[in-house]
């Protein structure tokens, strides 16, 4: 019982620092936009890249996604739908920006 | 597939407390993910639409004009904690806590997506009152090719999770209830992550280079 409620102890520690890391960020994210303007060069890159850090956040504490052993097939899965992601939206945009520029539609 | 004893499948899990659940649900759960990462390459491909389509906007009202931050803000606050709350909820689960706990976690949870759903479709009938409906530009068919059906997910989890709380009335904590309580549980935080994606790309990145 005693190990128990110490795993639940631990287990709700993480819950507390992934929903802390998380709101961090987004404070962040909202403050830089807010005070810097979303469109000064650099504030956008910077919003992406917290972005990112957040889905990171969230993928290792609340949906507990780690390299230790138990976790691996998720990550794999995981891993290979982010390649098909990067490959159906970085191939989207890719082609369609190129169509539009050779259009002269002063785009992207 | 080897795994170590404590956590018998992948992530979430109910622990030891629930051997029997914890065991019929590891199968399920895998399967689950399957399903959410083919969701999420739905999600990708509209989200590479709207990508595509953020200059299409035929002179229509685009998103400085249309996209509400303080309301995105609050959205984002109700949702980020109601994936803590849900999280709580399942550490109440897996650790054998008094019921009424649970179930104060799940309540919580469907309360805030509730208030997420309301001040969203209040966003959307905002914007359709400046002219931003779907069929003004190819923009706007993209936008709202994408957000409401993120939203159209939370509603089915605030569904799903009403169910649940029928289901455990009438049935009581059996394995199969717990089990679809985890998987409940991996939705709800995969929708706050697609919600980020949202936030990043489709309202920050509509202001940047819209």
């Amino acid at each position: 019982m005693d190990n128990s409620s110490e795993m639940h102890r631990r287990e709700r520690r993480r819950y507390v620092i992934g929903y802390g890391g998380s709101l961090l960020l987004t404070l962040v994210v909202f403050g830089i936009a807010y005070l810097f303007g979303i469109e000064k060069r650099g504030v956008y890159l910077t919003i992406g890249l917290l972005g990112l850090a957040q889905l990171v956040v969230q993928l290792v504490y609340f949906l507990h996604i780690d390299r230790r052993r138990s976790s691996r097939e998720d990550l794999d899965l995981i891993l290979f739908s982010t390649l098909v992601l990067l490959i159906i939206i970085g191939g989207t945009v890719w082609i369609l920006g190129n169509l539009a520029v050779r259009m002269h539609m002063h785009v992207m | 597939m080897k795994r170590a004893p404590s956590h018998s499948y992948p992530g979430i899990n109910l622990g030891e407390n629930h051997a029997s659940a914890d065991k019929a649900t590891e199968v399920v759960t895998f399967g689950f993910w399957v399903f959410l990462m083919s969701d999420l390459v739905y999600f990708g491909l509209m989200f590479g639409v709207y990508i595509t389509m953020i200059d299409a906007q035929a002179g229509g009202p685009g998103p400085h004009e249309l996209f509400d931050l303080k309301s995105i803000f609050a959205q984002t606050m109700i949702l980020l904690t109601s994936s803590l709350t849900v999280g709580l909820a399942m550490l109440a689960l897996k650790y054998n806590l008094p019921r009424p706990r649970i179930v104060l976690w799940f309540g919580v949870t469907l309360v805030l997506g509730i208030s997420f759903l309301v001040l969203e479709i209040r966003d959307f009938v905002n914007m359709a009152a400046q002219g931003g409906i779907p069929q003004r530009s190819g923009f706007l068919s993209a936008f709202y090719g994408l957000v409401p059906l993120h939203g159209l997910h939370v509603a089915a989890g605030c569904i799903w999770l009403i169910v649940l709380g029928i289901q455990l009335r009438m049935m009581g904590l059996t394995d199969l209830l717990m089990s679809r309580m985890v998987r409940l549980a991996l939705f709800w935080h995969f929708l706050d992550l697609i919600w980020i994606g949202i936030i990043t790309i489709v309202y920050f990145g509509g202001l940047a280079y819209g």
